[in-house]
């Protein structure tokens, strides 16, 4: 009977958990949602010289759809301060020119790792106005507390 | 001696007279470097809760980077590791009739060889050379010092890996044919996955010496990373091992009850052995330059090392329901208040296991590929990773001690101690339920980790974290008070308490147990199927790392 | 007709010992608190999406 009753939960168990699988593999595989995970590189060294980021900033590529090349650096974000339309889809394509940094924006889903050499996409559409904190959530430094910026959002 | 002895352990096995007092002096100093790194540790917790909270602001010769570092370093490495190395030496030595001296011998080199390396570990760290935290991710670069004394400890932990096996080796020449006892067992588990999860950290660390002191120009910032979490993810599941050894094998008997069936623990020991390293990336999981279908290889078997988990509530829940109904217990739950909450041999390791409940749900959410996009770098993880180490393993050690301690010092644990322990395990959970849970709260706010202030300028955000931040302070001094008791607690056990035997609590089988099959012990396959299982999740992205490798990048201080 | 009888009281009592009811409600509770936490931090999930 105690055989019997483990082989039931064990059953359960792991079927709840390939139901958790099923509904992420389906997201990241069928649409599109898994984490940011670019696969471009760059010499962290000669990051200013090389497109895009000799041209850091806010573009506007297409209806109310933008892309942000941003670089970032102990102890701050380039382009900061950024503004863009309610319902603006932005692309975020950033990379470090010196440490491991994280860049996230609470109350949302943007949360990537930039690594030096390597550049990270993730995008966001923002459906609500308001002025988002963003910040380094990676340890970079004594500063790393001070590295933040804002999207506000209209 | 040596043939009276084996005499002893084939008439005899139960009755051996636990740990030698050779034996003994190993673990008791191992145990006494882990109570103090716990209470140095502990303090420096403390120190960053009111940090965080923003009751106190450090000054700059001791900033809060270095006092994490610190505080990651003693506690996630020195007092895990020592108490480990304590608590399973001294099971090797019961279980297999006393250590060979040349294993002695090597647990002594282990000890010297991190003793040496922790000195110069801290040393930098207090001297700002290594404010690099506990993961020390490259580019950030540490004094060559800091990386050489990391090499130390680890040598240290190889010497004891090496010891056990060839204690090991040589109990099962001379016993052809015999089941290896369980806490021998589960020793060799620990030991096997943590000479495997090292290799990574290490081969890591000695690309970084000579790129910290300028001999390599620059240095993969990918690879480094991936090297340190094959290591880092594993480690947690090696005191995970350890617990669980102590949940099997002695709880059982401190309650009154029977082991679990010994083939199912070893088949769980044998599950967490293989499936391990492989979960690396759900450390991870944003990080660029690894495919989606590489990272949701990790999902999956950081999702595997669930199941043997999954077989240990189920195994824990019948060994107390079958227990307690023994004892009287009437009814669905009855059996419950049957069991020994007043003895703190049980109640540390009982609710170090139920945390493990929130623990391991925690762990699955965090694991979820996108979902972690909610939690990473946030104070989730962080209210995570203390329910995990901090409770289910932390307070299983600290309910080892109420037993081990007295028995390797030939001591006794008096009531009034029990008393204490139990007043320590209270304040303990409560201050990581308070702690712990504000937390995980914050976190899905957004509250980030690692960093010593968040009040960003005063952004709205931020504001809202405030509340939280202060119950981080409230839960750490609550668990810096538990520190203090239990390394009391620990001291007292060892010098001053009454003398007297205390025994080695190893739970009998049931007396319709089948016999454990043989299988079990062939450890030759499991390493292979270790070897394979890394190879699957590993070989791919790291090969795709180097070849295509961005140019590397220099070392920075930006601290 | 003796036999019978106890049988009837030894039975319940043996059931009693031999009852797993506990361990069920108790796994049971582990697969709620795992499939609760994951549903929660899915829901933000989506929410913020």
């Amino acid at each position: 009977m105690q055989h019997r009753l483990e082989e039931i939960w064990m059953t359960i168990s792991v079927g709840i958990l390939v139901v958790f699988m099923i509904i992420i593999g389906y997201q990241t595989f069928a649409l599109g949602m898994g984490p940011p995970s670019h696969s471009e590189t760059i010499d962290p060294q000669k990051v200013e010289q090389i497109a895009p980021f000799d041209d850091p900033g806010v573009k506007e590529i297409a209806e109310n759809e933008y892309e942000v090349v941003m670089i970032l650096q102990s102890f701050g974000f380039n382009p900061s301060n950024i503004e863009v339309p309610v319902g603006a889809e932005v692309h975020f394509t950033m990379t470090s020119k010196d440490v491991t940094h994280g860049f996230q924006v609470p109350g949302t889903n943007i949360n990537a790792m930039v690594m030096p050499g390597h550049i990270q996409k993730i995008s966001h559409t923002f459906k609500e106005p308001g002025n988002y904190l963003v910040i380094c959530n990676e340890y970079c430094g004594i500063g790393h507390q001070a590295m933040s910026t804002t999207i506000t959002v209209k | 001696m040596e043939q009276s002895l084996r005499e002893t352990i084939h008439e005899n096995p139960k009755k051996i007279l636990g740990v030698n007092s050779q034996d003994a002096k190993v673990s008791l100093s191992y145990l006494t470097v882990a109570f103090v790194s716990l209470l140095i540790g502990g303090i420096l917790g403390l120190v960053q809760g009111l940090e965080r909270a923003g009751l106190i602001q450090l000054p700059s010769w001791l900033n809060y980077y270095q006092v994490l570092t610190a505080h990651g370093l003693l506690l996630l490495v020195v007092f895990t590791a020592t108490f480990s190395i304590g608590y399973l030496y001294a099971n090797l030595s019961h279980a297999l009739g006393g250590l060979l001296p040349k294993v002695r011998k090597l647990a002594w080199t282990g000890f010297v060889l991190m003793i040496i390396g922790v000195a110069m570990v801290v040393t930098m760290i207090v001297l700002n050379e290594a404010s690099v935290l506990y993961t020390f991710y490259p580019p950030l670069a540490a004094h060559p010092i800091f990386y050489i004394g990391l090499v130390f400890v680890v040598l240290g932990i190889w010497a004891c890996c090496f010891g056990v096996f060839i204690n090991y080796r040589h109990w099962r020449k001379n016993h052809p044919g015999e089941v290896t006892p369980i806490l021998a067992f589960f020793t060799m588990g620990v030991f096997v996955l943590w000479f495997f999860a090292s290799l990574g950290v290490t081969i890591e660390v000695f690309t970084l010496i000579p790129w910290s002191m300028g001999l390599v120009e620059t240095t993969n910032v990918m690879v480094a990373r991936t090297l340190f979490w094959w290591f880092g993810h594993t480690l947690v599941n090696i005191w995970y091992l350890v617990a669980i050894s102590a949940w099997y094998v002695f709880v059982p008997r401190i309650i009154g009850g029977r082991h679990f069936s010994d083939k199912l623990i070893r088949l769980v020991v044998i599950l967490v052995v293989i499936l391990n390293i492989p979960g690396g990336f759900h450390h991870q999981i944003i990080d660029p330059a690894i495919s989606q279908s590489i990272k949701f290889l990790h999902v999956f078997m950081s999702l595997s090392i669930a199941v043997p988990s999954l077989m240990t509530a189920f195994a824990m829940f019948v060994v107390f329901e079958r227990t307690g109904r023994r004892l009287g217990g009437k009814g669905l739950l009855g059996w419950l208040k049957k069991l020994p909450w007043g003895d703190v041999r049980f109640l540390a390791p009982m609710i170090a296991m139920i945390s493990f409940i929130f623990g391991g749900a925690g762990g699955i959410v965090n694991t979820s590929n996108q979902l972690n996009q909610v939690i990473h770098n946030t104070m989730w993880v962080v209210g995570h990773f203390h329910i995990t180490v901090g409770v289910s393993v932390v307070l299983t050690f600290f309910g080892i001690c109420y037993w081990l301690i007295p028995h390797l010092s030939k001591r006794k644990l008096t009531p009034k101690m029990n008393k204490i322990g139990i007043i320590q395990t209270l304040i303990w959970t409560v201050g990581m339920i308070i702690m712990s849970g504000s937390m995980h709260i914050v976190g899905l706010l957004g509250d980030p980790r690692r960093t010593s202030d968040t009040t960003y300028g005063g952004h709205e955000a931020a504001a809202s974290w405030v509340p939280f931040e202060m119950l981080f302070a409230v839960g750490a001094t609550l668990l810096l008070i538990g520190v203090i008791i239990q390394v009391y607690a620990v001291f007292n056990m060892m010098f001053f308490a009454p003398k007297g035997n205390t025994e080695y609590p190893v739970a009998e089988p049931e007396d319709d147990e089948t016999p454990t099959p043989m299988w079990t012990e062939r450890w030759g396959l499991w390493i292979v199927l270790l070897l394979m299982v890394v190879a699957m999740a590993y070989v791919v992205p790291i090969v795709d790392m180097l070849l295509n490798a961005p140019p590397g990048s220099p070392p920075i201080r930006t601290w | 007709m003796e036999t019978t009888k106890t049988l009837k009281t030894e039975k319940p009592e043996k059931y009693d010992e031999k009852s797993l009811k506990g361990t069920i409600v108790s796994v049971g509770f582990v697969a709620a608190v795992i499939v609760v936490m994951w549903v929660a931090v899915f829901w933000i999930y989506m929410e913020r999406v």
